[in-house]
């Protein structure tokens, strides 16, 4: 039989997820200019963390899985900044 | 074959033969799982990549366009996706612990929650299309700049559309997971189909949570 995890931690994870998405929810009504869309995603990316941290089992688990998980993410992260970097330096793109 | 001199553990009879053990096993299809969903990172990521490009470019659009959108609908779907996700949770849990009950239950009500996601995306997408919001289906815009108005919603439909269809196979995965459990294939420590079956579903999760504040909560409301 494998090791489980305490339910707390579980009802304890869904909480904060509501939370953070009821954060989102409210902060999208106030006016912060360019912050509006940096809140967005830091909540959003917090939200994921949390998922991956307790739901899939990243804590806990073993260094290849994380090499795994980040493998993912760091490719996304290659995508998107050389595509705008692209994007962002030519003048006739506004 | 050769001729097993040692006592066979239940668990041991589950290892197939290219594993030394059913920790290895176990390892293996995780870090399977865990791949596939990095090329599914990178499936998402070029739709999310066309966003990010067209927002930059068209940011101002963008906001008026997403404020058509039904957030209270949106947001309640995070939230039935969320609780999913927790059900999925004490699934993998049960599948550990050996409950077959609790196991087939709680995929029944994962998949529950999976399909009133998707019938308030219904719901939703006939709202759309009733208010003109779908493009090359009587699309009509008041304000300014209609054609990358336009351009939003086709992002907007591609986006939440490969989400679910990625939702619609999670749910089907869940019934015949569902359907086996019942039968009693996860029993004894045969949990591996589970576990990572709930990765994926986690994952489709994750998703959401972007694609809620990025279409519907653009800039503010």
């Amino acid at each position: 039989m494998e090791k489980v995890v305490d339910p707390k931690i579980y009802f304890r994870t869904a909480i904060v997820l509501l939370v953070l998405l009821a954060a989102t929810w409210m902060i999208a009504y106030i006016d912060l200019g360019p912050f509006n869309l940096i809140a967005a995603l830091a909540i959003a990316i917090t939200k994921a963390i949390v998922i991956a941290l307790f739901f899939m089992h990243i804590k806990g688990s073993s260094r290849l899985l994380h090499l795994a998980a980040v493998a993912g993410v760091m490719w996304l992260l290659i995508l998107i900044s050389l595509t705008l970097s692209d994007y962002f330096t030519r003048s006739w793109v506004q | 074959m050769p001729i097993l001199t040692w006592p066979v553990s239940e668990e041991s009879a589950l290892v197939h033969e290219q594993f030394d053990d059913i920790g290895q096993q176990r390892e293996a299809a995780k870090l399977g799982m865990w791949i596939f969903l990095a090329t599914e990172v990178l499936f998402f990521g070029g739709l999310f990549l066309s966003y990010t490009v067209y927002r930059f470019a068209y940011g101002h659009v963008f906001v008026e366009a997403s404020r058509k959108l039904d957030v209270v609908i949106g947001g309640a779907n995070t939230a039935v996706l969320l609780i999913s996700s927790l059900l999925m949770a004490f699934a993998v849990r049960a599948s550990k612990l050996d409950q077959r009950r609790m196991l087939t239950g709680l995929l029944l009500g994962t998949a529950l929650l999976g399909c009133m996601f998707m019938s308030l995306k219904g719901v939703e997408y006939h709202k759309d299309y009733v208010d003109h919001l779908v493009p090359r289906m009587g699309f009509k815009w008041e304000g300014a700049d209609p054609g990358n108005a336009e351009l939003f919603y086709w992002i907007y439909f591609a986006m939440t559309g490969l989400h679910a269809i990625h939702v619609t196979v999670g749910i089907g995965i869940l019934l015949v997971l569902a359907l086996l459990a019942w039968r009693k294939t996860f029993s004894n420590g045969n949990h591996n189909t589970v576990e990572i079956a709930g990765l994926y579903w986690h994952f489709v999760d994750i998703v959401w949570c972007f694609l809620f504040p990025l279409l519907y909560l653009v800039g503010h409301r």
